[in-house]
């Protein structure tokens, strides 16, 4: 079932464009990735999505709600974190939390309930009668997700919910969204990658305002021209004479080497066009007698993707080649 | 109404807050009491009415008023709540006008707190109590006037002090205009119904009778539309800036 449908969205701001003619949907049970660099429009799209910034073009549909005609059907429905979760410093969490809970249309017991409920969801029940300015970073980001599903909305939009919180932190906040994930259809956006692997069922990628990718993590992964590069380690000795002999394999395109420290070196196979697969390589070691230490499949990581696709550049840190 | 209402309730809570509140209210009270006495000569003049006492007020608002509702939508901007507040499902409009209400109640806490002084002039004398009430309702309605300017300038700029000046400068020239001061600068090289016009919008003009205890109901209807412009000036700046 489709919740969100973004449809032609664009914003500019004076000659500059935001976000540039954006089309997506997003059904329930999924959690989309919204990943860019700073810059890039992820901020722009979910203010237009949320109903606070007017669209200069097109427009979004929330559970069958129009932004650009009916913003305060899209806002009741919607649970939004905006970007560094603002909230209201001289005011205690309860008195905040009461305060959205009111707005929301929430009164006396059922009130109070569901405050206590999202303050025992976000483990921040020892903090309730604390102004809200002396909390730490971490505490006032749980604040601002336990505002945004106070109301249980079928749609939540997080806008880069676990900036600036520690590992732990991290985890919770993770934890959460994949809990609520089946009923709810989840829109975060981040530049930390590893958050996309963490808990989105899917990636979208946009840079200068564009949509430059669309998939689950793994499809963005194939996108990697090394996607199926094979690294193999071995002693320095031989090294030498390895790199010489898979030069020369057919799946083969460069080799490049690196010294590992204690007498080691490391090979990395990056393929031609087709792929290099690894019971090829490692036959190939075994039949030359090479004494391999260790061999397997890198797959890339979503941070070279990412360069890739916003930046045309993927290049491997720290890896020379090998003179030929 | 009961978004406005709640909006109304949270912004009321934010100015009591701190203490600014409390020695705002003094600083009004204190100053609106030593004026009538050492300036106004409420003593010498021997005689049992507050005319002088409101006819002061013009002046205190001028400086007073700005400062309170100069926070109301700059520190929104500031501190990125505003984004937190009209993703909420209120529109601009409830939220420009709780955070009115918020201001114009604080305004008439403090103006009630002057109430003393009403019931000394009864002790010594026997006042006009119309008049007196009079001039209440008057100065009431002029901090109201003053706030919608003030607010309205509060939306075009993050920065408070900006609001704040903004304010007073925009609230004097409306409380002024009507003084011949004005008026000179303008007459001689602008057609007299421009100069009329200047001078209509003055608020001095149309106060100097509330504080004899006259109130027409057409400076009702001109502080009460005033008011109704600045405001709804003031939602087309909200929602034309708010991302600014």
């Amino acid at each position: 079932m489709t919740m969100v449908e973004i449809d032609h969205l664009s914003k500019s701001f004076g000659d500059f464009q935001a976000v540039d003619d954006i089309s997506l949907s997003v059904r329930k049970g999924e959690v989309l990735g919204f990943l860019g660099p700073n810059g890039a429009g992820k901020t722009t799209t979910m203010r237009m999505i949320s109903g606070f910034l007017a669209p200069t073009s097109g427009t979004a549909r929330v559970c069958g709600h129009d932004v650009v005609t009916n913003a305060l059907g899209v806002k009741g429905v919607i649970g939004y974190m905006p970007e560094g979760s603002p909230s209201y410093d001289d005011m205690t969490v309860t008195a905040f939390l009461r305060f959205i809970a009111e707005i929301r249309g929430f009164t006396g017991a059922d009130r109070d309930e569901r405050i206590a409920k999202v303050a025992r969801r976000l483990d921040i029940t020892d903090m309730m009668e604390r102004p809200i300015d002396v909390l730490s970073k971490g505490y006032r980001r749980r604040v601002g997700l336990a505002q945004s599903i106070l109301h249980d909305p079928p749609v939540l939009l997080l806008d880069e919910p676990t900036d600036g919180l520690d590992p732990n932190q991290k985890h919770q906040v993770r934890s959460l969204i994949a809990e609520m994930a089946a009923e709810k259809a989840i829109i975060i956006s981040t530049h930390i990658l590893e958050e996309v692997e963490a808990v989105c069922t899917r990636a979208v990628i946009i840079g200068r305002g564009k949509v430059l990718a669309d998939g689950t993590a793994k499809e963005l992964l194939t996108r990697l021209p090394d996607f199926t590069a094979v690294s193999i380690t071995l002693p320095e000795s031989s090294a030498g004479a390895a790199a010489a002999y898979f030069r020369n394999h057919p799946s083969v395109a460069a080799v490049f080497e690196t010294s590992e420290g204690n007498g080691r070196s490391k090979l990395r196979l990056t393929p031609k066009e087709g792929g290099i697969k690894l019971e090829d390589i490692a036959a190939a070691a075994r039949a030359q007698n090479f004494p391999v230490a260790e061999i397997y499949q890198d797959g890339g990581n979503l941070d070279d993707v990412f360069r890739l696709i916003t930046t045309g550049d993927a290049k491997q840190g720290g890896v020379r080649q090998v003179a030929a | 109404m009961r978004h406005t209402w709640i909006i109304t309730k949270r912004e009321l809570a934010a100015y009591f807050a701190t203490p600014v509140a409390f020695v705002f209210i003094a600083i009004f009270v204190a100053l609106s009491g030593a004026l009538n006495f050492y300036i106004g000569r409420f003593f010498e003049k021997d005689q049992a009415s507050l005319d002088t006492f409101f006819s002061f007020h013009p002046w205190l608002y001028l400086l007073l008023v700005p400062a309170v509702s100069m926070r109301l939508w700059s520190e929104e901007r500031k501190s990125g709540t505003i984004e937190q507040l009209l993703t909420l499902p209120v529109t601009t409009t409830q939220a420009v006008l709780g955070k009115f209400i918020a201001a114009w109640m604080f305004c008439g806490i403090a103006l009630a707190l002057t109430a003393p002084l009403w019931v000394t002039v009864n002790i010594l004398g026997e006042p006009d109590n119309g008049a007196i009430f009079v001039g209440y309702v008057g100065s009431f309605l002029l901090a109201g006037a003053f706030l919608a300017i003030g607010i309205c300038m509060s939306a075009l700029t993050r920065n408070q002090i900006i609001a704040f000046i903004a304010g007073s400068v925009v609230c004097f020239m409306f409380t002024f205009s009507g003084v011949d001061m004005v008026l000179n600068a303008f007459r001689g090289w602008m057609p007299d119904t421009v100069v009329e016009t200047i001078a209509s919008f003055s608020f001095i003009s149309r106060f100097q009778s509330v504080t004899r205890g006259v109130f027409e109901l057409r400076d009702i209807v001109f502080l009460g539309s005033l008011t109704a412009f600045w405001l709804f000036a003031t939602v087309i700046f909200v929602d034309a800036r708010k991302a600014a």
